[in-house]
Formats: C-alpha cells, sequence, structure tokens
C-alpha cells in the first residue's frame, strides 16, 4: 500500500567528488524513490551492511576511480552472502565498454556510462526492480 | 522466511525485512508485530530533535559510540523529510553515522516520513519496537527537525532531547517551537560558535520560568559534536534524568500513556477502515456528496444518516 522501491546510491573507491551521485540521487527522488545516500568512500562491506540495514530493492554504484572491475563484484558477492537474492544491483561512471561484459556476469544488472540520462536510469529501475 | 521467529533468533536481515513488512503495510505486518510484542519494553528509546542542520544527526552517530563504550548496543532509526511531490526521499543522516555502520552491535535504518506531519514517520513506533524486540539496549531515534509538531517524539520516547544551536538569529526559537516543554535534556551544539553564552543564559532563564517540569528541571549541557566534545556528560545528563524518571513514577505514566494512544490510534485506524468498506457497500456516497456540495443536504445530517445505516 505504502510501498515505495529504495535505493542505496553509494560511492566505493577513493575518488574525492560526488557531484554525479547526488545529482542521480536527486533525480531517483523525484521519480519518487527514497534514497538512502551514504556519501564518499564507502568500502564494500560498509555499503553491503547499510544495504541489508536499509533492506533496499536496488543499489546504485558510482565509481570514477577505475577500481570498478574489483570494487564492484566484491559488493555482489558480499551482498549475497549476506542472503539479499533480490536487490537489482547497477553500476555508473567512467568505464570501459570492454569491461562490462565481465561486471554483467558478476552480477551487476546494468552499466550507465557517462552522458546517460538520469530518464534512461530511472526507466530502467522501474523495469527491472522486484 | 519465518521473519518474526528468525529476527528473535539474532537474525538481521530478518530484523530489516520486519521494519520493511510494517513500514509498507504487507500483509505478514501483523502477524510480525504480534510475535515481537511480548518481546518489547526493554529499551531506553531516546529521542533526538532540533533545527535542521543542528547536528543531530553527528549528535546520534557520538551519542552512540558512547553508549557502545558503555557496553550496550544501539538501535538507531533517522527520519527525513519525504518531498510531497513525488513522495521521493533523500534520506542522508547515514552520511555522519557511516563509522558504525560495520559494528554489529548497532543498526542503523532511514525513514521517510512518506506524508506524516508530527517529525516522525507514521510507522516510527513500530519500527522502534522492532528495534526493542530484536534487543538493542538503547534505541535513538532522530526526528526530521522541521519546527511543525515535534509533540510527537515526546509520545514516542522515554527521554527527549532537544538539540539547540546558537546563531540561528532568534533565540527564542525555543519558546516558539513549544520545545521548552517538550525538552527532558537539552543540548547546546556548536559550541565553538558566536553566541553560546547567550543562548544558554536565556535557555536556563526560560527553564527557570517554565512552571511545568517542576519535578525536573532539565539540564543543559553543551557540546561540539563533530569533535565529540561534551557527549560524556549528555550521556550522564540522560542517564541521570532516566533515573529520576523512573524513581518519580514518570517513566511507567509516560509508557502507559503512550500504550493507551496507540491502543486509540489503531482502534481509530480499523472503525476507519471499516466505515470506508461500508460506505462502498452503502452505495449512494456520490450522491450524497453532490447534494451537499449543492447545498440540497448539509453534511452533518449525511454524517449522521450514513453511521445510523452502517453502525446499526
Ligand atoms: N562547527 C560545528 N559544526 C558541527 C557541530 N556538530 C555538527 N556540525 C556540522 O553541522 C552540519 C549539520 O550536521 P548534521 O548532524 O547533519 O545536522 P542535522 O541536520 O541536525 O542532523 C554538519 O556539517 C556537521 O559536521 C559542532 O559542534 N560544531
Ligand atoms: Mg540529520
Amino acid at each position: 500500500m505504502e510501498k515505495r522501491v529504495r535505493v542505496l546510491v553509494a560511492k566505493p573507491g577513493l575518488d574525492g567528488h560526488d557531484r554525479g551521485a547526488k545529482v542521480v540521487a536527486r533525480a531517483l527522488r523525484d521519480a519518487g524513490f527514497e534514497v538512502i545516500y551514504t556519501g564518499l568512500r564507502q568500502t564494500p562491506e560498509q555499503i553491503a551492511e547499510a544495504a541489508l540495514q536499509e533492506d533496499v530493492n536496488v543499489i546504485a554504484l558510482s565509481l570514477l576511480s577505475g577500481a570498478h572491475n574489483h570494487l564492484f563484484p566484491r559488493i555482489v558477492e558480499l551482498i549475497r552472502e549476506k542472503g539479499m537474492t533480490d536487490v537489482l544491483m547497477i553500476g555508473g561512471g567512467v568505464i570501459p565498454d570492454a569491461d562490462i561484459p565481465a561486471l554483467k556476469t558478476a552480477g551487476i544488472a546494468e552499466v550507465f556510462t557517462p552522458g546517460t540520462s538520469t530518464t534512461t536510469i530511472i526507466d530502467y529501475i522501474n523495469a527491472n526492480v522486484n | 522466511m519465518n521473519i518474526a521467529d528468525e529476527l528473535l533468533k539474532g537474525s538481521r536481515l530478518a530484523l530489516s525485512r520486519a521494519i520493511t513488512a510494517v513500514e509498507n503495510e504487507y500483509d505478514d505486518a501483523v502477524t510480525i508485530m504480534q510475535k515481537l510484542y511480548p518481546h518489547t519494553g526493554n529499551a531506553h528509546i531516546i529521542g533526538i530533535t532540533g533545527p535542521p542542520g543542528a547536528g543531530k544527526s553527528t549528535l546520534t552517530d557520538k551519542l552512540a559510540k558512547e553508549y557502545r563504550r558503555q557496553g550496550k548496543t544501539v538501535g538507531i532509526i533517522a527520519i527525513d523529510p519525504t518531498s510531497p511531490f513525488s513522495g521521493g526521499a533523500i534520506l542522508g543522516d547515514r552520511i555522519r553515522m557511516n563509522e558504525l555502520t560495520l559494528d554489529q552491535g548497532v543498526f542503523i535504518r532511514s525513514m521517510g516520513t512518506r506524508g506524516s506531519l508530527g517529525g516522525l514517520s507514521r510507522k516510527t513506533s513500530e519500527a522502534i519496537k522492532i528495534l526493542d524486540a530484536f534487543g538493542f539496549d538503547v534505541v535513538l531515534v532522530e526526528t526530521v527537525g522541521v519546527g511543525q509538531s515535534e509533540v510527537d517524539i515526546v509520545k514516542t520516547a522515554d527521554t527527549t532531547l532537544v538539540v539547540l544551536v546558537p546563531g540561528l538569529g532568534d533565540d527564542i526559537q525555543a519558546i516558539k517551537a513549544g520545545i521548552l516543554e517538550i525538552g527532558d535534556v537539552f543540548a547546546i551544539n556548536k559550541a565553538d560558535h558566536e553566541g553560546v553564552d547567550r543562548l544558554h543564559t536565556e535557555l536556563e532563564m526560560m527553564l527557570d520560568l517554565n512552571q511545568t517540569k517542576i519535578e525536573w528541571r532539565p539540564p543543559i549541557q553543551r557540546v561540539i559534536a563533530n569533535r565529540g566534545e561534551g557527549i560524556n556528560e549528555l550521556a550522564e545528563a540522560i542517564e541521570k534524568q532516566i533515573v529520576h524518571s523512573k524513581e518519580s513514577g514518570q517513566f511507567v505514566s509516560r509508557r502507559t500513556n503512550r500504550t493507551k494512544n496507540e491502543l486509540l490510534a489503531m482502534l481509530d485506524e480499523q472503525v476507519g477502515r471499516y466505515v470506508r468498506k461500508q460506505l462502498l457497500a452503502y452505495g449512494k456516497f456520490d450522491e450524497l456528496v453532490m447534494s451537499v456540495e449543492k447545498r440540497e443536504k448539509n453534511p452533518y445530517a449525511v454524517v449522521d444518516d450514513i453511521m445510523t445505516t452502517i453502525l446499526r
């Protein structure tokens, strides 16, 4: 009845600004989602634990530093260990096309590269969220 | 997964799912709450309120760490406003609490107000009960802090901590929001800012004048939350308040009042739902709306009619 889609917008890795993540967070709020925003420099462990405590439906990872090949799969793994099997995980940032297939195999459902409109992301979530 | 049983066995995932079930009014919410209710009543519930930006989240983080040092476990509910336009929300209080995330003696849950006006979400009291049943010693509730009817928190908490800051221009802020009456303990945060002395003096004076709390004169503690200064003393002040409240009988009478209010609210909701359902069966409601609108009938008579028909 009062159901809302809850999205954790998280920034793993060490890169220093979160403008992109904030833009996405605001767009998601305006689309009616409850956005949990945890700030910069989150470890995969922190992201997974926050996702569990907040019981989110979606985890949106944003990363610029290039450590996605390591960090994204690690987060997927931790989330599954916690028994959260129905969470939709998406990623965004400067991610080379060549890396995307491996990320998808690892369990990231979709990867949005820079320039993707927030509408595209919102539509994707609405179509694929559990 | 049997959520209530798993929760009582210590599953944090079940704890999280239970809060979702209640917040979204899933079918199993009532069953879950029925099972958990006997396990509630043990946590010390502390409400933290004050204007946006006063440092409530920062203070919540520091207080939680203080309780952890004392060996207590801590559940936290942090409430932020839901946008009335989109129904969405940005829940950002965790930003100030990231160091607590991996502590297994802590559990933080963010909630949007989802249309409720009183500074809490409509489901806050149930979420508190769920954390209580899980076994947390202390439950900290950070309100949205808009100056509306923060009175909600008083009905929900054993101790209400009001956070004020100097330099908001208008130090009479306290009186205006009726905040003097609701505070059991006051924290003046950002004591590193100018105007602390003045705010402190004014607040002391107002509390002296305030007649409603003769039994317990709320203490004022200066803190610098982001540096962790004054937190020990604040925790001590809170502890004294709860001891006093228990000795004076206030603790029990507040809780009895809370139970009474919750029962009445549940009854209101059930009766309301029943009436609406019957209204559909009653048919002609739209017609009645039109006839009231055209002044053919008056609303008082129509309501009387409906009530006698439905509740016969
Ligand atoms: N100077 C100063 N800043 C503080 C203090 N406590 C918190 N802050 C800052 O005040 C801002 C708002 O704090 P926050 O805890 O989010 O406030 P809330 O909106 O009441 O939850 C943050 O930037 C904090 O770092 C303090 O004692 N002194
Ligand atoms: Mg806050």
